[in-house]
């Protein structure tokens, strides 16, 4: 009971920050989709003059006007998040996997080839997309100055829509891939010695062992890393925003840049808010999702 | 260790042809290859960007390629530190000429020591409760800790945007530090929680039997123990909140409140893209929080990986 006082006293201080300013800000949000809130009806400043909200409730409508309504391009924007998401999570795991199993290895110079391989994580991520957008630079950037000299003409790298998806995928992987690389080297390293040497008293080969120990061992650490590059990928506002700014004509836009140009750029504040909202929806149900699998696969294999 | 495994295999492997030792050299030098390859993928735009940095504008627009410039200048540089300036016009105050480059960087830093100092302060004592104490609650206070660390600014923009805009913070220093606690304080608390699970609590509980009050404990023994983790927990906060883009962008509008990310973003996106400055810029900002990433690094993986395995 005293212990119990006293641990609220140690968490007061943060709850009340994070309720203030994630909770509050959540439910505002979660109330501002079922408004009609815009930039003339929200909080005006003109001088020291306040002018209030006056902003109201609308139901569902802009939930409705979202999937109905052809402008706000929800059914593309979302297939374009979902492609995305996948074209990014697949090779960030499997690529991140054969690094690590590489660095894994007794070879020398290890440690400079991890540090060579995290640098992109060292970089701010909105300054490299600023380089990938200048490397895919039609006219001066380097991709296209490359394919000149080597007599292959110019990619279209951010004028076509397929090109600049895959644009930005790359760009976007080599981002990623630092970070996959070293959760799946550490998950790696975890794994007892052990197991390997007695697999290798019963005559197991690489494969084997590959299959049986280092596979079902890095599960868990594999499980986390997908769920957390979905969720991160999903939202990645910077690679999109700067490097293809969503182009060419919404080609590359995501659900994360779409609701904020609705919300932001274009101060249709309601749907902005609601687009954030069905983001939240669609993370939320497809994670409680996932970790039930997740869990329901591991009680079996541990049977 | 190796010495075993080589005996025992080469016994199996005789077989196929090629001898153990021959099969290692092979699967050696693919890995080196390999791995240099991938190097170079991931080193080489950072390089071109430094080597941009260094470049005279006719070369970065030229159509051949030279990794090392064959003009080799500081211009760049020096424009970006000393050539940006603005002029401020505020309502009932005379006009004055500010350097942008220079007024980013101290709107960034400002607004990093806060958000860092804020971050940490309130996640300690927070942090140390869920390491140490069992009490009511407890679960789902880690959980709502993970959960909001997990989901990332793009679903809070617009709410703070407009929360900002009726309590007057737009546009101000101050509201950029309140959201980015929205990411600084899950983030501290759930990584401070893994390093206060690393000490054994024996030294605070002897200190408790010894007449020592709980909060003692925690504040004389667990706190200076933990002085490292807590510095690696400083620098991700610091790290994050120099870094981060879309808040900034959203938030900032009048061009002596931006911040670097920010403002940087004007020679990619204003008039004609200045690529020569935006490459010396990246390199000026990002030389700072590279040092110490390569340093603090290995403890973000580790925490993240324990906070989603264990939970």
């Amino acid at each position: 009971m005293v212990k119990n006082r006293l641990a609220y006293m140690f968490i007061a201080p943060a709850m009340v920050v994070m309720a203030l300013l994630v909770f509050y800000p959540l439910f505002s949000g979660i109330y501002l989709s079922f408004t009609n809130a815009d930039q003339f009806n929200t909080t005006r400043r003109i001088g020291a003059n306040v002018i209030p909200a006056s902003y109201q409730f609308i139901g569902l409508q802009n939930y409705t006007d979202i999937l109905n309504i052809p402008q706000y391009e929800f059914w593309r924007v979302f297939g374009q998040t979902v492609l995305w998401t996948g074209f990014n999570v697949v090779p960030h795991i499997l690529i991140g996997l054969a690094l690590a199993l590489l660095l894994n290895r007794k070879i020398k110079g290890r440690t400079i080839y991890r540090i060579l391989l995290i640098l992109p994580w060292a970089v701010p991520s909105y300054i490299s997309a600023f380089v990938w957008r200048f490397i895919y630079n039609g006219d001066i950037g380097l991709l296209n100055n490359l394919m000149r000299d080597i007599g292959l003409g110019s990619v279209p790298w951010l004028s076509d829509p397929g090109w600049t998806m895959f644009a930005v995928v790359v760009a976007n992987t080599w981002l990623a891939i630092p970070f996959n690389m070293v959760t799946m080297l550490g998950g790696l390293q975890s794994i007892s010695p052990e197991l390997y040497e007695a697999a290798e008293v019963d005559g197991a080969n690489a494969l084997q062992k590959f299959l049986n120990i280092t596979l079902p061992m890095l599960r868990p650490v594999m499980m986390t890393a997908t769920l957390l590059g979905v969720i991160w990928t999903f939202n990645s506002f910077n690679v999109i925003f700067l490097v293809s700014e969503g182009g060419p004509a919404r080609a590359t836009e995501i659900l994360a840049t779409w609701a904020w140009r609705w919300g932001r750029d274009r101060s249709e504040i309601g749907i902005g808010a609601a687009y954030s909202v069905i983001i939240l929806l669609i993370l939320l149900v497809f994670s409680a999702v996932y970790v039930r699998v997740l869990n329901r696969r591991g009680q079996e294999s541990a049977l | 260790m190796t010495t075993t495994t080589r005996s025992s295999a080469a016994a199996k492997s005789r077989a196929g042809g090629l001898s153990q030792t021959q099969k290692n050299l092979i699967a050696d030098i693919l890995t080196h290859a390999t791995l240099i390859i991938v190097s170079i993928i991931m080193v080489f735009p950072v390089l071109w960007v430094v080597s941009t940095s260094f470049k005279p504008q006719a070369e970065v627009e030229s159509s051949r390629i030279t990794l090392i410039p064959q003009t080799f200048t500081f211009e760049n540089y020096d424009h970006v530190l000393n050539g940006l300036t603005y002029t401020v016009q505020e309502r009932g105050a005379d006009p004055y000429e500010v350097n942008l480059f220079w007024t980013w960087g101290r709107n960034s830093l400002l607004i990093a020591l806060i958000t860092t100092t804020i971050g940490v302060l309130l996640a300690a004592s927070c942090a140390y409760a869920l390491s140490r104490f069992q009490f009511l609650g407890r679960r789902a206070v880690m959980i709502v800790f993970l959960i909001t660390q997990m989901f990332p600014g793009a679903i809070l923009v617009i709410p703070l945007y407009n929360i900002l805009n009726d309590i007057g913070l737009l546009n101000t220093w101050q509201g950029l530090v309140l959201s980015y606690c929205t990411v600084a304080l899950p983030f501290s608390v759930w990584m401070l929680k893994g390093f206060f699970d690393a000490i054994p609590y024996d030294l605070e509980e002897a200190a408790i039997v010894d007449g020592c009050s709980p909060v003692g404990a925690y504040w004389r023994i667990a706190l200076p123990l933990t002085l490292p983790g807590i510095a690696v927990v400083a620098f991700f906060n610091f790290m994050t909140a120099w870094n981060e883009f879309m808040l900034a962008l959203t938030f900032m509008t009048g061009e002596a409140n931006k911040t670097l990310p920010v403002g940087l973003r004007n020679f990619v996106f204003q008039f004609n893209t200045d690529w020569h400055y935006m490459a010396a810029g990246s390199v000026l900002v990002t030389i700072p929080v590279m040092i110490g990433f390569f340093y603090a690094q290995r403890y973000l993986v580790s925490g993240l990986t324990q906070g989603g395995v264990k939970g």
